[in-house]
């Protein structure tokens, strides 16, 4: 029947476009060096101020051009709110929460991650142009949520 | 030996007390939308800069409307609409009434649900959208109100399954007709998606916020939340897809293709919708990178059928459109039944769909997901699938199951079709607005018209969301007056007779491969192999971490 010869080809042509997807990712993920945030340890949400590295939240420099970037953030803000990075620095976020739930999306850029009372969110990223990005809180937080925000300046 | 096939119970006709047990499941389903839509608007427009919260004198905050908004509208008038539909369809099918005292339990499950989630969120004390993220606190009324909801979802499938049962009996070696197979099998889904949330609130959320359990790990919570989360789209579009699939070839003189791939498709839809609640949660610390990887290989492959049900439901539309005249390679979509509302509406649906499922693809692209991923993109994306293939479906099947069901002819049919035009209109403006947003950095679920800081770029995405938000609550608004007017007024003549069942072109086969698809419990069990392979790993090495008291900051 000719139904399906045309049900055949479009199921192929389907199927076919969902592997050729999946190859693309599987580059920017393997070939590129794109990856999510997985496991970086537990900690407690009620002492995190006080244990290293949050102890210490701010920017500093790991290597000739690697920097961590250490942001803790709680209801409503970024501890510390500016972060200053030179052009071209590779940059690894280490952040955590110390309450609820918090977003933390640098604009403009792939840096998008959870930060989850308990986890440690890492993430690294190259900034290859001077700027100015806006960092959104963008998991809701409670009522002050749309006063959450920071700021990455690249030099 | 060759069985009887093809089932068809006609002149079949519900018992009163069924019919109005249905017609209540509806108007808990409509009134659920009406909520929704109320704060739907001062959404909107709060993303256009414009607060008009201050006219709401119930609502303490933003939140607490964006609450209501997605329990009332994800929640509620889905599985409220989905425990009438689905019954109903069923019994249609198999030609038997319902279990009453069961119909009656699964109403009353979801009425008392709804109160006590109401008297919570109208108190401003579960202010916590409706994905109830830990630690973010609600009172117990909220937890407990939602979980009967979830009851009433079990109900009501336990009720098809006991009809599907009764019938067994009655026709050995029959296979299930096609409309009660597609409808029982959405629901057997969703029953064993659901055993996350139920774990979540009954194990988790409910005794801690009574006081019983003093922390809980935020974490694990988000993943149990996601362990149905993702499978509950599904549970929320396949009821539109009985109907795209099994009435609506009716409703435009066309045919089902294929029984086979109609039943394969949902097959597929049972076996695939769960393991892959991790593409919700690519951005989230805990969970390693080829658990994720994992679940984004079986996300591409729920595309899978979703890919097939476009071409099935494309072909029986065009049978359709020829037998009604129409000629050449398009000029069927004219002949197309364009002045039935009920129709229209689903069509819109459909069409709309292929923007939401394009961008559902997006999303779940892995690496992609980190430009997205939380931005004003997602409820872009989601209002073009449960905002739009559910929701026009949900309106369309009303235009001919509210004059079924109340005997009443609808009222003002023309007004109807425009009705879900001005809708989709709204809804495309507006999804461009939220989509630009999005890849401009623009926070979704944020109080935009008082929120600190602004980005590039979201003064006009904002202006297109208001605008478009202000036509849809437009649409909806005609749609609830076209509903009570129906009630009201309409004609007690002329209402349809019958549920609109198609016919189909390649009917089921009484032997070999296909008739092992009937077998429900075999795919059940494959299905839970499935979700033991995606989520035993993590399940087995995740450290349980307990450390969150609940807070209040709303």
């Amino acid at each position: 029947m000719r139904v399906h010869v045309y049900e055949k080809a479009f199921l192929s042509v389907g199927g076919a476009l969902l592997v050729v997807f999946l190859g693309v990712l599987s580059y920017t993920s393997l070939a590129m060096g794109i990856h999510l945030p997985g496991h970086a340890g537990q900690i407690d949400p009620a002492t995190a101020r006080s244990q290293p590295p949050f102890d210490q939240p701010g920017v500093r420099q790991t290597g000739p051009n690697t920097y961590e970037a250490v942001v803790l953030a709680s209801a409503w803000q970024f501890v510390p709110s500016e972060l200053r990075v030179p052009r071209g620095a590779t940059v690894t976020f280490v952040a955590t929460s110390t309450d609820v739930l918090h977003g933390f999306e640098v604009a403009g850029t792939r840096v998008n991650v959870m930060l989850i009372p308990g986890q440690i969110t890492r993430l690294t990223y190259t900034f290859r142009e001077p700027g100015e990005h806006l960092i959104v809180c963008h998991e809701y937080c409670g009522a002050g949520h749309h006063i959450m925000s920071g700021k990455v300046i690249v030099e | 030996m060759s069985a009887p096939v093809v089932f068809d119970p006609t002149g079949f006709a519900f018992p009163a007390n069924q019919r109005r047990a249905l017609q209540w499941a509806m108007v808990i389903a409509i009134v659920a939308m009406f909520a929704g839509v109320a704060h739907g608007l001062a959404q909107a427009l709060s993303y256009a800069g414009i607060d008009i919260l201050q006219y709401f004198p119930g609502l303490r905050s933003y939140y607490q409307g964006l609450t209501v908004h997605g329990v009332a509208q994800a929640l509620i008038l889905t599985f409220a609409f989905s425990n009438g539909f689905l019954p109903m369809v069923t019994a249609r099918a198999l030609g038997r009434p319902l279990n009453t005292p069961l119909l009656h339990a699964t109403f009353w499950a979801m009425a008392v649900g709804c109160g006590l989630a109401g008297y919570a969120l109208m108190t401003n004390q579960a202010s916590v959208l409706y994905t109830s993220y830990s630690p973010l606190q609600a009172h117990w009324t909220y937890y407990l109100g939602l979980a009967l909801v979830v009851v009433s979802t079990w109900l009501a499938s336990a009720n098809m399954f006991l009809t599907l049962r009764a019938w067994r009996r009655e026709h050995p070696g029959t296979r299930i007709p096609l409309l009660a197979y597609i409808a029982i099998l959405s629901y057997a889904m969703w029953d064993l998606a659901s055993i996350g949330i139920a774990v979540l609130f009954l194990g988790f959320l409910l005794p801690w916020s009574i006081g019983w359990l003093p922390k809980v790990d935020p974490l694990f919570n988000r993943v149990l939340f996601w362990f149905t989360g993702h499978a509950i789209v599904y549970a929320w579009l396949l009821p539109a897809y009985v109907s795209w699939y099994a009435l609506i070839p009716k409703q435009v003189g066309g045919k089902i293709i294929s029984d086979r791939l109609t039943r394969a498709v949902f097959v597929l839809f049972l076996l695939l919708s769960i393991p892959t609640g991790f593409h919700h949660q690519y951005a989230d610390p805990g969970i390693a990178e080829r658990y994720k990887a994992f679940q984004a290989v079986l996300t591409f492959g729920v595309f899978f059928p979703s890919i097939a049900t476009a071409f099935s439901v494309m072909a029986s539309l065009e049978i359709g459109g020829r037998a009604r005249g129409g000629t050449g390679l398009l000029g069927w979509i004219r002949k197309l039944p364009w002045g039935d509302p009920s129709v229209v509406a689903q069509l819109l649906a459909m069409l709309t769909f292929v923007l939401g499922g394009f961008t559902g693809l997006i999303n779940a692209s892995f690496t992609m997901n980190q430009v997205v991923h939380n931005t004003a993109w997602m409820p872009g994306h989601f209002h073009m699938t449960v905002g739009s293939a559910v929701l026009l479906s949900i309106i369309g099947v009303s235009y001919w199951a509210v004059p079924y069901l109340t005997g009443r002819r609808l009222w003002a049919p023309k007004l109807a079709v425009a009705q879900s035009w001005i809708y989709t209109v709204g809804l495309m403006i507006f999804a461009r607005g939220l989509i630009s947003g999005g890849l401009q950095g623009m926070p979704r679920r944020t109080f935009i018209a008082q929120a600190t800081y602004t980005g590039e770029g979201w003064g006009l995405a904002g202006a297109l969301t208001g605008i478009g938000g202000s036509i849809m609550t437009a649409g909806m608004l005609l749609f609830f007056l076209i509903m009570i007017m129906t009630r009201l007024v309409g004609k007690r003549d002329g209402a349809p007779k019958d549920i609109p069942v198609s016919e189909t072109l390649t009917p089921p086969s009484p032997s070999g491969w296909d008739a092992r698809l009937d077998r429900i419990g075999f795919w059940v069990v494959m299905a839970i192999v499935l979700i033991l392979l995606a989520y035993g790993p993590f399940f087995l090495t995740y450290h349980l971490n307990l450390v969150s008291p609940g807070f209040r900051l709303y």
